[in-house]
């Protein structure tokens, strides 16, 4: 009898999950045969409410946040820039114009007399008499800024490989953040530094998120020993300070190690300490719902301990994963810039932000030539973008506070 | 309470001594050791001594014994307060180490201090005038301190110093004050070389504090003791200062105590940025020339510090709220 039963039972969910399916089209098509109301419409509204799923919520509460979405717009444009670097800088990370060093950002005219004809003055390197380094601005030379121009070779991810250049000048130099003590262009060093601080930054955070959900739900899901041991483990890495203990295993890497390989080392030694956070986070998110009824009802259903894990807590966790990975991007591209600027981290010829700034360093070249510190304006924005977006982000996840 | 302290401070013991065997670790990674980066200097201005030499310096220091060997050497000295010998300073570690870790804590106390006395008021008066225009103000203010931290913060105080304000940005004292005796000027200028760092590596904290202080201000106004005072007539100056403020201090105190791991890890780099002397400085050069047993020490230190104050944010917490118990 109990066979027939089932069976009989599994026939009756089945039809009434059938029903449940074709709800929303039921409702569609009765809802579309009558005209509208106020008070119906409010009622499709509410169900549209009541019916989106826990991400439609989320999503929605999202994008009325103006500041958020202007943060995720901004790391979006950030992280196309580093990806098209070699299309929108005129120039390559290594271009030298000898006769341009130390440059000051240059003045672009949009308007010619009177036409949209962007152009540049022409400028000339000269000694005043205490063989200072002057420029002269030549008023009557313009230069015309060409826009979808040939310039140098670059190629796009390894992918596409082109000479197509946003913009470029025919002669003399376009360069709208100033040179370095090299003579090379800030703006595309700049472009260029990003894809490395951007990506160590992402790469970073992956790994982290990697151990650090694996072990936070482990160590929530099981409790007892195993939980002990990772507890202790977090607290052993979090009696150091975090830059001290970057900056002492950073220091072990061998200088002459090929580049690829200390930008994965260092990466390895951010996500050393940022595992922990998420870890401890997720933790407290599984305790909190690892009784709940709907891990009750997998696990006596014989939902195995992965399952329960990989299907149920993960996801159900997924919204403050988010969170922390946003909010842990951005100090993890700071513990770089911090690391390369300290001359522990990335080294040259890697370039990124970090590097960028060592090479300001000294004091006086910051006074005399203030447009070598522009790295720091990037950084200071992709930082600012990425908080906000983490900030609007966390708001979102929790869809059923108002 | 004393019984809990003592079992708090013998818990410290076994992780320290974890800790100490990790930095051992960490400080032996490098390859090669002082002498032969000390070698490979001298090699690059045109000298040098031959490996013969080093290889008999580097065993009258016992660098050729085996890591066990040498670990156990190092730690024995530790109760008599000898932590090692630096090699670049040619001088014990300790004294070294001990200037810095003071400076350190001089800043780190500084910066608690501007905290509490900013993030505090700027608190309550966010909750009390939620959603004015001061609230959003200062909320914005504060979420862009929390978005910059020390490192960048130091960056443009530096620049700002230098290019904007042309004051001579950083630095424990003026040049002119360098070699005069302490007299009330100089202890001015060195209070105005102070406070930078101290205020940088603060700023970050504060606004964290405030949004605490904020919101907990708003939950505690909500409560119905608060109403109650309200009802009895009591003055709405004394309601939110001496009842609803008193209570929400506590998550701000514990907030706060997370916050000290920060401003430790954080005072390093903005010590080298500012060039003040905090730990950061001599620990990036005692990093950079393989000086172990210094970096080790300042490691141990700063982790022992970063306990210690873990330890004395339980007791404020305890001491601030009454309600709870330590068993």
């Amino acid at each position: 009898m109990s066979e027939q039963t089932q069976q009989e039972l599994t026939r009756q969910s089945e039809e009434l999950f059938s029903l449940y399916e074709q709800l929303p089209a039921v409702l569609r098509e009765e809802l579309s045969e009558v005209d509208l109301t106020a008070a119906e419409l409010d009622e499709m509204k509410a169900r549209q409410i009541y019916g989106a799923s826990q991400w439609q919520l989320m999503w929605r509460k999202f994008i009325r946040n103006r500041v958020a979405l202007f943060g995720g717009v901004i790391v979006l444009l950030y992280y196309l820039a580093a990806v098209l670097a070699g299309f929108i800088a005129p120039y390559t990370l290594t271009t030298r114009f000898g006769q341009y060093i130390y440059l000051p950002p240059q003045r672009v005219y949009i308007f010619d007399n009177g036409t949209v004809r962007p152009f540049v003055y022409d400028v000339k390197m000269a000694f005043d008499k205490d063989l200072r380094r002057v420029f002269e601005v030549d008023r009557t030379k313009k230069i015309p800024v060409q826009f979808f121009a040939k310039g140098e070779r670059y190629d796009i991810l390894g992918l596409v490989e082109s000479d197509i250049h946003l913009f470029q000048v025919p002669a003399g130099i376009v360069s709208i953040l100033g040179t370095d003590r090299q003579g090379r262009d800030m703006f595309s060093r700049i472009l260029y530094g990003s894809q490395v601080s951007l990506t160590i930054g992402l790469i970073g955070v992956l790994l982290s998120l990697f151990v650090g959900s694996i072990l936070g739900v482990v160590s929530g899901y099981y409790g007892g020993g195993i939980d002990n041991l990772i507890q202790r483990l977090i607290e052993l890495v979090r009696s150091f300070p975090a830059i001290p203990l970057w900056m002492a295993l950073s220091a072990a890497v061998p200088p002459h190690w090929p580049p690829l390989r200390t930008y994965f080392v260092v990466t390895l030694i951010l996500s050393l300490v940022g595992w922990t956070w998420l870890a401890r986070q997720l933790r407290g998110q599984v305790l909190a719902i690892r009784n709940a009824d709907f891990v009750l009802a997998s696990r006596l259903s014989g939902g195995s301990d992965s399952r329960i894990i990989f299907k149920h807590l993960i996801p159900a966790s997924i919204g403050q994963i988010t969170v922390v990975a946003t909010l842990a991007m951005p100090s993890m591209i700071l513990a770089e810039t911090a690391l390369s600027f300290l001359g522990l981290g990335l080294r040259p010829p890697v370039t990124s932000w970090g590097v960028l700034l060592k090479e300001v360093q000294n004091i006086q070249s910051i006074a005399l030539y203030p447009w070598v510190f522009s790295p720091a304006l990037a950084i200071t924005g992709v930082i600012l973008a990425f908080n906000f977006l983490g900030d609007g982000l966390r708001d979102a996840s929790d869809p059923y506070t108002v | 309470m004393t019984a809990y302290l003592i079992r708090r401070i013998l818990g410290m013991v076994p992780l320290m001594i974890i800790v100490s065997m990790v930095t051992f670790v960490i400080i032996q990674l490098p390859p090669g050791d002082f002498f032969t980066t000390l070698q490979a200097e001298i090699a690059e201005t045109g000298g040098g001594q031959d490996s013969e030499t080093v290889k008999v310096m580097a065993a009258r220091y016992g660098l050729d014994q085996p890591l066990i060997v040498r670990y156990l050497k190092w730690v024995s000295g530790f109760p008599f307060g000898d932590f090692g010998w630096s090699l670049e300073w040619n001088s014990p570690v300790l004294p070294l180490v001990w200037n810095r870790m003071a400076y350190t804590v001089l800043v780190g106390a500084l910066s608690l201090v501007f905290m509490v006395i900013v993030a505090l008021p700027i608190g309550i008066y966010s909750a009390t005038h939620q959603y004015s225009f001061g609230d959003h103000a200062l909320s914005l203010v504060g979420f862009l301190g929390l978005s910059l931290p020390g490192f960048l913060l130091a960056l443009i105080w530096m620049f700002l110093g230098i290019v904007v304000l042309r004051i001579p940005a950083g630095g424990t004292l003026s040049r002119e004050f360098a070699e005069a005796p302490w007299t009330l000027a100089k202890l001015w200028d060195y209070f105005m070389h102070l406070w930078p760092p101290a205020v940088i590596l603060a700023l970050a904290s504060t606004a964290q504090l405030q949004r605490i202080m904020r919101n907990s201000m708003l939950e505690s106004l909500g409560q119905q003791y608060v109403t109650t005072a309200r009802a009895k007539g009591l003055e709405e100056r004394k309601v939110v200062n001496k009842y609803a403020a008193r209570v929400s201090i506590n998550p701000v105190i514990s907030v706060m105590a997370m916050e000290v791991p920060k401003i430790i890890s954080e005072s390093t780099i903005v010590g080298i940025v500012l060039s003040v002397p905090t730990t950061g400085p001599l620990l990036l050069r005692a990093l950079m020339s393989q000086d172990m047993y210094l970096a080790g020490t300042f490691l141990l230190f700063m982790a022992l510090l970063l306990m210690i104050s873990n330890l004395l944010a339980d007791m404020a917490l305890a001491w601030a709220d009454p309600r709870i118990v330590y068993t």
